[in-house]
């Protein structure tokens, strides 16, 4: 070692930069656990310590050890894991992004199987039907092109008019590209936005010249959006992800030059947790509620020591405002729809009093959806926040100061994410917008709509307290149901609604907004939407349901997905929604209808719907899923089930 | 850091990369002589190794490394 000043300007200023993923928590003992992973006897105890490692921070060597323990397990499929076809098209090496995006699946319990296109020649696979890619039949293809090929065709001396015309092309030939991976793709197309790694040519002048590479690049991006937002192709910013971390990190010239890597293989980690992120939210399992401890989290010091006075938040302390800013944050998550909770070591009434009392205070505790705050287990706490908020616990995502009581959560509830708090609070907000936890594929009036819908779910638990019976209760709410088929004006709700809804989901089938689309253009296919109104507000679009005729009989409808959102679970509209479906199948002559229940994890709580409503249970053959249960409806024997719904008319 | 520790590293990072315990480096080892160390897992060893040293290899070296000892010669000289 030199003298202080030549290790500044020594060999450290040429290490390799890389993207942190500082939110997940670091391994005890990485390689021990990994080998002990391996030699599981049992396959799937394996495979669940493989995804319990997958939920540490890795770097780019752990990845790849994990992948290479992972495929050393031979998985074909597991219980508790969902498999996923992906297909990556690229016009640079994306070999080494594979085993990330197989680890950050893991991380999520998405088993994906990855299938990388011959670099540089995607057009040939999307055109050629007996293509390996076509063989595969992915179940998303994600297209990841470098923005070479436009900007070598555009000269720095070009005009406005002349890039544009060159960048309409380039975007024009992608949307080709897209229509043909939806095909493909099962109508699931994610395109990675274009990275900047040009050079300034007239150093900040650049940004007046139309023909400079970085403009072309940032017009590139600009019309992609444009047409992604259009067409509803899944974005992947990794173009914005490269200028928060620095170019530096995600592209490296040495790696470029050496195998035409693109994106640098020490962002390989941070790239695969990207695309899953997409692929999780695109499977409504993005988290849903943001539950905040109070003390050295919301603000700083104890509110039970210090007091009101002694708290420190706000201005006039760089600390003050830094737990500000988590609330600024907090406040924003909550206006695109994420649930807020509190769940704190407290006594109750001390803390409520902060919301209301303290002048610094942003969040008030009417942006609360539950409030917990009692000296009992957190655990335990998490679990009664996620049953009142009528939410699954592997939809929170839990901030806690305290490294005792993230590991405590993590060991009992190792499927609430707990984002492990840089020690300085001024990395708070950072760090958990860096996790991404809330990552979102469409943002909806329902999304908009859902703070006011959680307050007024308070008023309606409130009724419910001074009610003496819950069909007094059912009856006080003065409850209207607004029904009628798909609209293309709620589609986008529809589709998010069907995708998101966990619980109370019949089959669990998801669909793209193209097979909606089309469904809706056939006549016989059946499909319902359902808005639940009462005398407190609007519970917003909250059921939907698809019938398509059996292939053997025409007259014989059967249900191939309904699903209800939890926030209206005990109503009677299952109820009022079977009455409307016979109703309606019956104008269309129709004889009977046919429920199909795939258990999955989640939807234990309407194991009972179909024998509930009169359904039969029939012999099952030949299902994917051996659990499935199948069961009939004779129309001519329906009996309308009691509800305290009335009917206000039929949706537009 | 001594060149046995430095060998010890290169050591450790290829057995994680390839998954295989059994790799055994010495100074005169080449390329060829490990199974699966083809040029990919070359360039992903090339990384690996970048990272753990905190270091950037030109790429006129990386090209030219004729054996093992030459990676970790040039180590060597850049962790000095």
């Amino acid at each position: 070692m030199g003298s202080p000043l030549t290790n500044i300007v020594g060999p450290m200023q040429n290490a390799p930069l890389y993207p942190m993923m500082n939110w997940l928590p670091i391994a005890s003992d990485f390689e021990g656990e990994l080998r002990t992973a391996v030699a599981s006897e049992k396959q799937s105890v394996g495979l669940e310590k493989l995804a319990s490692l997958a939920t540490h921070r890795l770097g780019f060597l752990e990845t790849i050890q994990l992948d290479r323990a992972l495929n050393r397990l031979n998985v074909k499929g597991a219980a508790g894991f969902v498999p996923v076809r992906l297909a990556v098209l690229a016009s640079s090496t994306v070999d080494h992004l594979s085993p990330a995006m197989r680890v950050a699946g893991l991380r999520r319990r998405l088993l994906i199987d990855v299938h990388s296109g011959r670099y540089g020649q995607y057009r040939q696979d999307l055109l050629d039907p007996t293509s390996s890619l076509h063989q595969f039949a992915p179940e998303a293809v994600l297209l990841s092109l470098t923005s070479q090929e436009a900007i070598s065709t555009v000269s720095i001396t070009a005009t406005a008019a002349e890039v544009d015309e060159t960048v309409a092309k380039f975007v024009g030939e992608l949307r080709w590209f897209w229509r043909k991976a939806r095909e493909i793709g099962n109508g699931v197309v994610i395109q990675q936005t274009f990275v900047d790694v040009t050079e300034s040519f007239f150093g900040s002048f650049d940004r007046f010249v139309p023909g400079a590479p970085a403009q072309v690049v940032a017009r590139l991006n600009d019309r992609l959006c444009e047409a992604a937002a259009q067409d509803g192709v899944f974005l992947l910013d990794i173009g914005r992800a490269s200028q928060r971390d620095g170019i530096d990190a995600w592209f490296d010239a040495a790696r470029w030059l050496q195998g035409k890597f693109e994106i640098a293989p020490q962002a390989a980690p941070l790239y695969g947790e990207m695309v899953t992120r997409i692929l999780a939210a695109q499977r409504g399992l993005s988290k849903k509620c943001l539950v905040l401890d109070l003390d050295n989290t919301l603000w700083g010091g104890v509110i039970g020591d210090d007091g009101l006075e002694g708290i420190i938040l706000g201005s006039g302390s760089a600390v003050g405002e830094a737990h500000l800013a988590l609330q600024r944050y907090a406040k924003r998550l909550k206006e695109r729809g994420v649930i807020l909770a509190v769940c704190s070591k407290n006594d109750a009434r001390i803390a409520e009093a902060v919301f209301q009392d303290h002048p610094e205070m942003h969040l008030r505790r009417s942006d609360i959806a539950a409030f917990v705050a009692n000296w009992g287990d957190k655990a335990e706490n998490l679990k009664a926040i996620a049953s009142r908020l009528n939410i699954g616990v592997d939809s929170l995502v839990f901030v806690d100061d305290s490294p005792v009581e993230r590991e405590r959560i993590r060991q009992s509830l190792p499927m609430v994410a707990v984002p492990e708090l840089p020690q300085d609070v001024a990395q708070y907000v950072r760090c958990l917008a860096d996790a991404g936890y809330f990552e979102a594929v469409a943002f909806t009036s329902e999304d908009r709509d859902r703070a006011r819908q959680y307050a007024e779910n308070a008023e309606r638990e409130a009724l419910f307290e001074s009610a003496q019976s819950l069909d007094e209760f059912l009856c006080a709410l003065k409850m209207s149901v607004v029904f009628g088929p798909f609209t293309s004006i709620e589609q986008t709700r529809v589709v998010q609604l069907i995708n998101k809804t966990n619980q109370f989901n019949t089959t669990a089938r998801r669909y793209t907004p193209e097979e909606i689309t089309s469904l809706m253009s056939r006549s016989d296919v059946v499909t319902l939407q359902f808005r639940l109104l009462d005398r407190i507000g609007d519970n917003g679009l909250v059921s939907a349901m698809i019938a398509r005729p059996t292939p053997e009989h025409g007259d014989v409808l059967e249900i191939e997905s309904w699903v209800m959102s939890c926030r209206v679970f005990g109503r009677q509209l299952e109820f009022e929604a079977m009455n409307i479906a016979v109703e309606v199948a019956r104008q269309q002559g129709i004889r009977a209808l046919i429920g199909n229940y795939v258990p999955t994890s989640k939807n234990g709580v309407i194991s009972g719907l179909f024998p509930s409503l009169g359904f039969v249970e029939v012999d099952q053959a030949g299902f994917a899923n051996a659990a499935t249960t199948r069961w009939a409806l004779d129309l001519s024997k329906y009996v309308p089930r009691n509800s305290h719904i009335v009917r206000v008319g039929v949706g537009q | 850091m001594r060149t046995d520790e430095i060998l010890a590293t290169c050591t450790w990072i290829l057995r994680g990369l390839l998954f295989d315990d059994s790799i055994v480096l010495t100074m005169e080892t080449r390329r060829e002589d490990i199974p699966n160390w083809d040029s990919f897992n070359y360039i992903s060893f090339i990384v690996a190794v970048e990272i753990k040293f905190a270091v950037k290899f030109k790429i006129a070296d990386v090209e030219s490394f004729e054996n093992v000892g030459a990676i970790v010669r040039e180590l060597m000289e850049m962790v000095r």
